[in-house]
Formats: C-alpha cells, sequence, structure tokens
C-alpha cells in the first residue's frame, strides 16, 4: 500500500528527530565525562606529583659522638650544644669517606647534606645522653640538589654547566649509592619540621598546627553567634523591616567575595584595633565573619525541618517558647547545624586569599603555641611553597595538597556521615 | 594578668549559680510556698548578670586598649618631630611598641625610649584597672541580682529576657560586619579619591602604581605611577568570560542530563562528585593552573605555532571555570527539576521526543532560573583571587588576547596588601579603590540573580 504524503514526511523526519535526541544525550554524557575527567587530572596530577614528596633520600654515616667537642661546657643546655662542633663531627665523616682533598673538592663533599644536618645530630645527641663518646650510624638528609639526582630530575649526561651539581659532587654521590649509605625513607622533615628555605627541610608542622589554632577560634566564634542568629530569625524575630535587613545582610555577605573579608581584617582589626598581624586569633576572627553566612542558612534549614508539632506539643503542655525553642527544637536540629558547620569549617580550612591580607604570609620557623603567636596556614604554606623554584619543593607543595585535600574529605564525609546517621527524617 | 581575670569572672560566675539556687531553695522551705520558676532558674540569673557583661567590657577594653595608647602616644610626640614619607606616625608607634615589648633594632632616640617606658607603665595600670573593674562589676551585678530573688521574682522570665537579648545581639553580627566592610571600604576609597580623581581611575588606560616609592625618593621617573583601572577589569572580564565558556556548557549539559535523563542511582554517583570540584581550595587550583595546565597550553601553543605566554589568561579562566562547574550545575539542576511534571507530560503526550520537550518546554521554563545560576557563575568568578594571583601573573595588559598575561581586580588587591604596607601612600589605598568596584559589581550581580529567582519561584505556586 503506497504511503501518504504526510506519512512519508513524518517517518523521514522521526530519523532526523532520533538522531537529534540521541546527540542531545551524548552531549549530557560526555559535558558529565569531561567534568569528571577533568577532576581525575587534578587529582591524579596531584598525587602522582605528591606521593614522592612525602619520601625523601637520606644518607646514613658514622659519626663519632665526642663529649668534650659535641658539649663543651659538660652541662647539655641548649647554648652549650649550639657552641659546639656538630658540624664539623659530620663534616669530618663526611670528607673521610669521600676522601675530598683540595679545596673544591671538599666544599663539594660538604654541600651534599642538608644544612640541617647538625641540628639532627644535636636533637640525636640530646635523646640519647648515654651513647656519647660511641661511634653511632645516623640519618641525615640528603641536600635538595642531592636528592633531586637520585629521582633523576638531575642527569649525568647533562653538561657540567647546565646542571646544579658538579661532576664531583655526582661521584661522591654515586659512591655513596655504591656503599649502600643511601636510603629512601618517609620523610620526617615534611611531618616534623616547620617552614624552611631549604627544600629538603621544610615541613608542614607548624603550618598545620597554625590551621588548627585558626579554626579553633572561627569555631568558637562562628558557631555559636551562627546558630544564635539562626534560632532568632526563625524562631523568634517579627516579621519587620528590622529582620529583613538582617537577612538582606546575610544574604549580602554570603556573596562578598573573600578577599574582601581580609580587607576588613587589616583595616579594622589590624589597623584599627592594633593587634598584631599573622596571628591565628585574627585569622580566625576574620574567616568566622566569612563562614557565619553557611552557619546560619543551614542552621535555619535545619530549625525549619523540625516539624512544628513538636514545638506545638512543648507549648501545649506549658513550656515558654523560650523552652520550646531550646528543650526541643534545637536538640533535634543540631545534626543539621553541626552538618553545616563541619562544612563551613571545611571552606575555612581551604581558605587562603583573607588570611593573605592579615599577614599570614610572613615566614615563620617557630611553630605556634598559642592563638596570638605569629604562624600560618596549611594553605598559605601551599601558597608559598609553590612560589620556591627548587624541584624537590614541587613535591612537598603536593604532598601538603595531598594533606590538605585528606583533611577536607574526611571533614566533608563527616558531615555527610552525620546527615545520614543523625538527621531524623520526619 | 587578663587570662587570669576571665578565670575569675567564670569562677564567680559559677558561684553565683549555686548562690542563686540554694538562696531560693532555702527560701522556698523557709516559707513552705513554691516559687515562680523552677530552681534552675534562680541559679541561671544571677550567673548570666555575673559573667556576660563583665566579658563584654573585658573584650572590648582588649581590642581598644591599643587605640587609645597610640592616640596618647600621638599626644606626646616632640614637636619639633619631621613626618614625611620615610617616618609616617604608624612606623614611629609601631618601633615604640616593639621597644616595649622588648625588640630593639639599632639604637633608638632618647624620646622613642622614653615614650616606650611609659607604654610599659600605662599597660601595666590599664591592665590592673581593668582586671579590678571587671571583676568589680561582675561581683557588684552579681550582688544586686541576689538581692532580687525573692519568692516571686519570675525569675525565668529574666533570664528569658536576658537570653533573647544575647540572640538579638547575636544575629546584629551580621549587620556590624557588613558596615565594618562598607565603612573600611569606603573611608579608605574616599581617601584614595582624594589623591587621585575618581574619573582617572574609573577610565585611565594604564596600571602602573609601583612608582609610589620612586617618586618619594626624588627619582627622575616621578608621577609615573598610574592608576587607570581599566586594565584591570577588562583582564577581569576576560578571565570571567573564558571560565564561563568552560563552565556554563559543561555545568548546564550535566545538569540537564543528571535531571532529565540520568537514573537515580547514576545521579546519586555524579553529582556528588561535581560538588567535589566545588570543594576543592582554590589554593590547589591555582598550583594546578600555574604547574600543569599553563605549560600543556604553552606547550600545545608553540606546536600550532601559537606564542603563548607562561601567565596565560587562557590558563586561568580554564582552570577557575573547572572550579565553577558545581555552581552552574547544581543550582541549574534545581531549577530544572522545579518545573512541574505536568509541562513535561504534556509535551510528551503531543508526541515529542524527550530532547524535543526539553529544548522547547522545561530550559524555557528553567531559564530565568539558569540566567540566575550563570550570574552567580559570574558573581564568583570575579571575586575568585587565589587562582588568578597564582597563574594570570600580575602584569596590568590592556588586552583581550587570551593567550596574553592579564590581571585582574582581585590579584592587584593582594599584591598590594600582602605584606606590610604604609597606609598613606596612594597605591595601598588603590587597594582599597579596587574592593569597592569589586564589592559594588558583585552585590549587584547578587541582587539580579536573587530578583530572577524570587519571580521565577511565583510562577508555579
Amino acid at each position: 500500500m503506497a504511503q501518504t504524503r504526510t506519512e512519508k514526511i513524518v517517518i523521514d523526519s522521526l530519523k532526523a528527530r532520533g538522531k537529534k535526541e540521541r546527540n542531545f544525550r551524548l552531549f549530557g554524557v560526555s559535558a558529565i565525562a569531561l567534568a569528571v575527567i577533568f577532576l581525575a587530572i587534578l587529582l591524579v596530577s596531584i598525587v602522582s606529583k605528591g606521593a614522592p614528596g612525602f619520601f625523601q633520600y637520606y644518607a646514613i654515616f658514622e659519626v663519632e659522638l665526642t663529649r668534650e667537642r659535641l658539649d663543651p661546657r659538660g652541662d647539655m643546655s641548649d647554648q652549650s650544644l649550639f657552641e659546639g662542633q656538630a658540624k664539623k663531627i659530620i663534616n669530618e665523616a663526611v670528607l673521610e669517606f669521600t676522601g675530598a682533598k683540595n679545596r673544591s673538592e671538599k666544599k663539594a663533599a660538604r654541600s651534599l647534606l642538608s644544612n640541617g644536618s647538625d641540628v639532627r645530630l644535636v636533637e640525636f645527641v640530646k635523646n640519647n645522653t648515654d651513647k656519647l663518646d660511641t661511634m653511632q650510624k645516623i640519618k641525615f638528609a640528603l641536600d635538595d640538589d642531592a636528592d633531586s639526582y637520585f629521582r633523576g630530575f638531575i642527569k649525568k649526561e647533562t653538561p657540567e654547566k647546565q646542571r646544579r651539581l658538579s661532576d664531583i659532587e655526582i661521584s661522591y654521590l654515586d659512591k655513596m649509592k655504591k656503599e649502600g649509605l643511601i636510603s629512601y625513607e618517609v620523610s620526617d622533615y615534611l611531618f616534623f619540621g616547620s617552614a624552611s628555605r631549604n627544600a629538603e627541610m621544610a615541613g608542614i608542622k607548624g603550618a598545620f598546627i597554625g590551621s588548627m589554632f585558626t579554626l579553633a577560634i572561627c569555631f568558637i566564634i562562628s558557631f555559636p553567634i551562627g546558630v544564635a542568629t539562626a534560632v532568632y530569625l526563625e524562631e523568634f524575630a517579627p516579621k519587620n523591616k528590622f529582620t529583613e535587613l538582617i537577612e538582606i545582610n546575610i544574604n549580602n555577605l554570603a556573596a562578598v567575595p573573600s578577599v574582601v573579608f581580609g580587607i576588613l581584617g587589616l583595616a579594622i582589626f589590624i589597623n584599627l584595633f592594633g593587634m598584631p598581624r599573622s596571628i591565628p586569633l585574627v585569622g580566625g576572627m576574620v574567616l568566622a565573619l566569612m563562614t557565619l553566612p553557611t552557619i546560619i542558612i543551614s542552621s535555619r534549614a535545619a530549625i525549619r525541618a523540625v516539624p512544628p508539632s513538636i514545638r506545638d506539643g512543648a507549648l501545649g503542655i506549658g513550656a515558654s517558647p523560650m523552652q520550646a525553642t531550646f528543650h526541643h527544637v534545637v536538640p533535634l536540629a543540631i545534626p543539621g547545624m553541626l552538618t553545616g558547620t563541619i562544612i563551613g569549617m571545611a571552606q575555612a580550612l581551604g581558605e587562603t586569599a583573607p588570611l593573605l591580607m592579615i599577614g599570614m604570609v610572613a615566614f615563620i620557623v617557630d611553630i605556634p603555641g598559642s592563638v596570638t603567636d605569629p604562624g600560618t596556614v596549611l594553605p598559605v604554606q601551599i601558597f608559598m611553597w609553590a612560589d620556591f623554584a627548587e624541584r624537590m619543593f614541587i613535591q612537598k607543595t603536593s604532598a601538603a595538597i595531598i594533606i590538605l585535600l585528606l583533611f577536607l574529605m574526611i571533614m566533608n564525609g563527616g558531615a555527610v556521615w552525620l546527615r545520614r546517621k543523625l538527621e531524623r527524617r520526619w | 594578668m587578663l587570662l587570669t581575670t576571665y578565670i575569675i569572672i567564670i569562677i564567680t560566675g559559677c558561684s553565683l549559680f549555686f548562690i542563686g539556687r540554694n538562696k531560693i531553695v532555702s527560701i522556698s522551705k523557709a516559707e513552705d510556698k513554691r516559687p515562680h520558676s523552677l530552681y534552675i532558674y534562680y541559679g541561671f540569673f544571677p550567673a548570666i548578670l555575673g559573667i556576660a557583661p563583665s566579658l563584654v567590657l573585658l573584650s572590648l577594653w582588649i581590642g581598644f586598649d591599643d587605640v587609645i595608647f597610640n592616640q596618647m602616644l600621638k599626644n606626646r610626640f616632640p614637636n619639633n618631630l619631621i613626618i614625611d614619607g620615610n617616618q609616617t606616625v604608624l612606623i614611629l608607634i609601631a618601633k615604640i611598641q616593639n621597644i616595649a615589648s622588648g625588640i630593639i633594632v639599632g639604637k633608638p632616640e632618647q624620646w622613642v625610649i622614653s615614650l616606650a617606658e611609659k607604654l610599659i607603665v600605662w599597660r601595666g595600670y590599664s591592665n590592673i584597672m581593668i582586671a579590678i573593674s571587671s571583676i568589680l562589676l561582675s561581683v557588684t551585678l552579681g550582688y544586686f541580682s541576689l538581692t532580687k530573688i525573692k519568692i516571686e521574682f519570675r525569675a525565668r522570665i529574666a533570664v528569658e529576657k536576658l537570653m533573647m537579648i544575647g540572640l538579638v545581639v547575636c544575629s546584629l553580627i551580621a549587620i556590624i560586619t557588613t558596615i565594618g566592610i562598607v565603612f573600611s571600604v569606603i573611608f579608605e576609597s574616599l581617601r584614595f579619591f582624594r589623591l587621585i580623581p575618581p574619573l582617572e581611575f574609573l577610565t585611565g588606560l594604564t596600571w602602573n602604581p609601583e612608582f609610589e616609592g620612586a617618586a618619594r625618593a626624588g627619582s627622575d621617573q616621578a608621577g609615573l605611577s598610574s592608576y587607570g583601572s581599566i586594565p584591570l577589569f577588562v583582564g577581569t572580564f576576560l578571565i570571567s568570560i573564558i571560565a564561563l565558556s568552560v563552565s556554563v556548557p559543561v555545568g548546564l549539559l550535566s545538569a540537564i542530563y543528571l535531571s532529565e535523563y540520568a537514573s537515580k542511582k547514576v545521579r546519586g554517583i555524579f553529582k556528588p562528585m561535581l560538588e567535589v570540584l566545588a570543594g576543592v581550595p582554590t589554593v590547589v587550583y591555582g598550583f594546578f593552573a600555574a604547574l600543569t595546565i599553563a605549560p600543556f597550553f604553552r606547550q600545545t601553543g608553540s606546536l600550532i605555532g601559537l606564542d603563548v605566554a607562561s601567565e596565560s589568561a587562557l590558563a586561568a579562566g580554564f582552570v577557575m571555570g573547572i572550579m565553577i562547574i558545581p555552581f552552574v550545575s547544581s543550582l541549574s539542576d534545581d531549577v530544572i527539576s522545579a518545573v512541574p511534571q505536568s509541562l513535561r507530560d504534556a509535551a510528551l503526550g503531543l508526541g515529542s521526543t524527550k530532547s524535543e520537550s526539553i529544548k522547547k518546554v522545561v530550559l524555557p521554563a528553567a531559564l530565568p532560573g539558569i540566567v540566575a545560576s550563570i550570574i552567580l557563575a559570574v558573581s564568583r568568578a570575579v571575586g575568585e583571587t587565589m587562582i588568578v594571583v597564582m597563574a594570570a601573573g600580575l602584569a596590568a595588559n590592556l588586552s583581550i588576547n587570551p593567550l596574553d598575561a592579564v590581571t585582574t581586580v582581585t590579584a592587584q588587591i593582594v599584591t598590594i596588601l600582602v605584606g606590610d604596607q604604609e597606609f598613606e601612600s596612594a597605591k595601598t589605598l588603590s587597594a582599597f579603590a579596587l574592593a569597592l568596584t569589586l564589592i559594588v559589581i558583585t552585590l549587584i550581580l547578587n541582587f539580579f540573580a536573587l530578583q530572577i529567582v524570587k519571580k521565577y519561584k511565583e510562577q508555579y505556586e
């Protein structure tokens, strides 16, 4: 039977429409695939760069811990150990091993170990007083250039002028390797070291503790204020111009770029109130103002999710509005509030820009002991390390990023877990 | 000293709680009557009054004492002192404070040392004074509130009133912060505009604040520093456009797929995955852009014969686009899901394919919300800082070529304000003027987005 004209048009167009449908679907799938690929590239590039950053090369040397030379005053005080000849003892061991003779050879031999080796020796002596006056095998970190040689970033084939290690230095390093002095181990400097210009000694301990202090201040300020604001706005506030103004302000604060909070901190806390720069206290206050909107908005949602019957029940048996709120509604809303707070804290932990403004970029070697000691935080440390040219800093930066991301994952995972386990569905 | 004061006040408060509670218990036993409120409220009432006001007083004092001391120091500066660029009031005060804290650099003048000694004495007095007065305040208020405790005293009402005051004060913080931001920025911006005419700032084509110091040092290049912000805004605009051209198609299409096509399981996997992109700290994106994406673009560019700057707008914009994907996708997703099913059913019932119903019915219905989500993404892109600081560079080129290095408003704010700065110079103040424009832009964008969302909401309810 012959097709009518209409049927023909429809059947022809159906093919084209079906193709369009498939194409559209394909677009959607490829968009998601693209986004996931971006995420994968980001994570893979960070992890592949950062994984070696958790390790570094050490050289084991046998040194003689002569008491008179290490501890000239004989009282084991820091001052006495500082005056001692730890550096000289290490250098002697290295020179003896390498057999360096003339000046340039000696210089080359001395440059192979990290600048912090004498500190390591002194630490060892302090913790092992009984080992004094014996020969001890001690692990010293290699200098970052030597480290890069073993990682293969500095190659023997490159002409001597174009690499950071001389032929002599490389021959010494090869000799160490041959004699089995070199070991590749988990970097203790990364976890227990502080800020340092020497890549092999740089670590995140100071920044990590600074981050914890800053987050603690941020939490102490923003959680009570945020919850109180949310409770007021949801439960007690009359609908008038004033409460509307508060709501508009909260929405605006959520939209303000984070740098601006840094400017607020700089102009108000530091310039007007005369607070010191670089301290976690000011950093925490700035971040608290920044996370307030997040906490307020999620707390309000949590309070709104509590069914009115709970409130009405409490009021019905004679509780005052305040009692109904604080004895019944708030406890039920707490898991939701905590979820929002953890997410806000995770944002604060990753925030960099406002902290740059209040001076937390200062180069601080000492590990902060309180919220008023100058310090830095993990993201800012990452930012600072990213600027250094040494190859090893790239690995250490990526390693620090991995640690930061792990913490963020734990926090966000905790928030999700809280939501699943504790939040009640009504 | 101050810490002990804090502890003393807390201890006073705790003991007030027990004294108040015991008092009402004994009163009610003696009179054999039940008090108006539960016993516990008679404890809370004196405790709150004993702790809260003195803690506020103490904290305010700690915040403001340096302001007062600085003014007092300023009044005692020698009359013949020359205040010029190198020796500003702020630097002198910082010097005195350092000496008072025991940090002595070089050989300070005699009057500086004597002022530092005075400062130490003032600080000692002020600490003692504040300790005594806050403890006194705590004890008096506590005593006063204890005298009020009687059988007919409505302790619960009083406590609830105090709590209400606390709640209102907390919700005022949001307003105070906004006022703080606006005032600090406007105040300093006005000072900047007194030095540089606003017209020059808004329409000038060169941004070069670096000659500030040279001008003061009497160099030949004096007066060469210029504060035309157009290159910064063009740079911001360029990077935002690049970011949006990555994030809008990807974000929107994934939102459509996830809300219209994907099964519940697929949605449950990929939606959180997209949101991970929003949770990665910006400093990580910056590092990624500078170390992975920028060299990649540079190499690809040189392969096809293009000269790509090592800090190109393209790399920064591209990475920023990745970061913004979830902002576009999750809001669009919400809006698309909110389109009533009846509209879809009607379109399908007329014989349209799924993609036709989406393109011709669902998307037009959701358009206002999608536009709002894009506007919010723009405001996010304009305010983003770390990626541009680390990957887009600081060269204020007036260029719309994505392969060039450009700079943005936020990147300039950071470079100007990081490290020690003098508050008097036009260079420092210019950062505040930039921040002011940034705030205005983002607030306008946010306002429009919210208006659009509001209007759209009314359509189906």
